[in-house]
C-alpha cells in the first residue's frame, strides 16, 4: 500500500536524521562535483571534502565550515609563512563602518582578517588605511570588488548580512545603540 | 484519505530534499585552464578549502605572490619547476612534486577558468 510505505519511509528517514544529530551538512564526492574528471587517476587519490570538512566547526554557508572558529578551536593549524624571515602580522582592533547608513552598523574585526591575511592583501590597493576614507558600496561588493573580492568567492557569502551588519544602531542613527564591547580605532589612527 | 496520502508524499519529498546533495562544486574551487588544455593537460582544479586547512591565505597571496583576482595570475609549469607560485610548496618537500601531474590537472575537459564553487547559502541567511 503506497500510503503506508510512504509513512514508513518518512518515519525511517526522520528517525535516521534525529539519530544522526543536527549536522545535516553534505559534501559532493569529487568525482560528482562537476569539476573533477572521474576518468582522471588523480580524482580518486585526492582528499574528499567530506573527510576534511565534516570534523570542523559547522556553518550553513560556503564550505559549511566556520573557518575562524575552526582556527580558534585548534581544529586546524594552518601555517602562516613558508620562509623563516617572513613577518607574520596580526592586528586585533575593530573598526565600525556604515555609521550613517540605514542597515545595522558594520563591525569589521581586524583580528579575524589578519589571522588569515597580510595587511598588504587589502591595503592600500583595495582599501585605504584610514577609517572613513573608503566609499563602501554593496553593489560593488556584489560584483566582486571591495569586501566582495573574498566574501562571495572564498569567505562567507554576501547573503550572510548580519555577520557584518552586526551592531544595532542608536535612535539618533549615527552611532551604536550600546557600547561595543571591543576596542575600536578612531579615524586617522596610525597603523602599527 | 487522498489528502492524507498527499501529506505523506510531501513529507517524503521534504525529507528527501533535506538529505539531497548540493549540486555544485565546493565553495571557492578555482579552475585554471588558460593554458592547460591548449598544452595537452587536463584543467587544474584548485580547492581553496584543501589549502586553507594547511596554510593561511597570506602564504599564497602575500608570500608567494598570487593576486587575489581569479584570472589575474598566469602560472607556467616552468615557473613551478623553478620554485615559484605552486612550486614554492609543490616541490616534493612541503607538498607533492610537480611530476604528480594528475593530482592537480584533474579537471574535466572544457572547463572555463575562474571561481566555480557555488555562492549559495543553505541556512537562515538565504535571501
Amino acid at each position: 500500500m503506497p500510503a503506508r510505505l510512504a509513512l514508513v519511509l518518512a518515519v525511517a528517514l526522520a528517525t535516521a536524521v534525529a539519530w544522526a544529530g543536527p549536522d545535516l551538512r553534505r559534501w559532493l564526492p569529487l568525482a560528482k562535483d562537476g569539476l573533477h574528471d572521474p576518468a582522471s587517476p588523480g580524482t580518486r587519490q585526492l582528499q574528499e571534502p567530506r573527510d576534511a570538512l565534516s570534523v570542523l566547526a559547522p556553518d550553513t554557508a560556503g564550505n559549511q565550515v566556520r573557518w575562524v572558529e575552526a582556527l580558534d578551536r585548534g581544529q586546524i593549524i594552518p601555517r602562516a609563512a613558508i620562509n623563516a624571515g617572513t613577518p607574520v602580522r596580526l592586528r586585533e582592533d575593530d573598526i565600525l563602518l556604515n555609521l550613517h547608513g540605514g542597515t545595522p552598523i558594520v563591525r569589521f574585526p581586524h583580528r579575524a582578517h589578519t589571522l588569515w591575511l597580510d595587511c598588504s592583501n587589502c591595503h592600500e590597493e583595495i582599501f585605504v588605511s584610514r577609517a572613513g576614507a573608503n566609499k563602501l558600496d554593496m553593489r560593488k561588493m556584489l560584483q566582486g570588488q571591495q569586501c566582495g573580492v573574498c566574501h562571495g568567492a572564498v569567505a562567507f557569502p554576501l547573503t550572510e548580512c548580519s555577520r557584518c551588519h552586526s551592531v544595532a544602531r542608536a535612535r539618533s542613527g549615527t552611532g551604536p545603540a550600546a557600547a561595543v564591547p571591543v576596542p575600536t580605532v578612531s579615524p586617522g589612527a596610525p597603523r602599527p | 484519505m487522498s489528502a492524507r496520502r498527499g501529506n505523506l508524499a510531501l513529507a517524503v519529498v521534504a525529507l528527501a530534499a533535506m538529505l539531497a546533495l548540493p549540486a555544485a562544486a565546493e565553495y571557492g574551487d578555482v579552475v585554471l585552464n588558460k593554458r592547460s588544455e591548449a598544452e595537452g593537460a587536463r584543467p587544474v582544479v584548485f580547492p581553496h578549502w584543501f589549502h586553507r586547512i594547511r596554510f593561511r591565505c597570506k602564504v599564497c597571496h602575500s608570500e608567494l605572490g598570487f593576486k587575489m583576482r581569479a584570472g589575474a595570475n598566469t602560472v607556467t609549469m616552468r615557473e613551478i619547476a623553478d620554485g615559484k607560485f605552486c612550486g614554492m610548496c609543490h616541490n616534493g618537500q612541503v607538498a607533492w612534486a610537480a611530476d604528480r601531474c594528475d593530482l592537480c590537472h584533474s579537471g574535466k575537459p572544457g572547463l572555463r577558468s575562474g571561481i566555480q564553487g557555488g555562492h549559495a547559502t543553505l541556512g537562515p541567511g538565504v535571501w
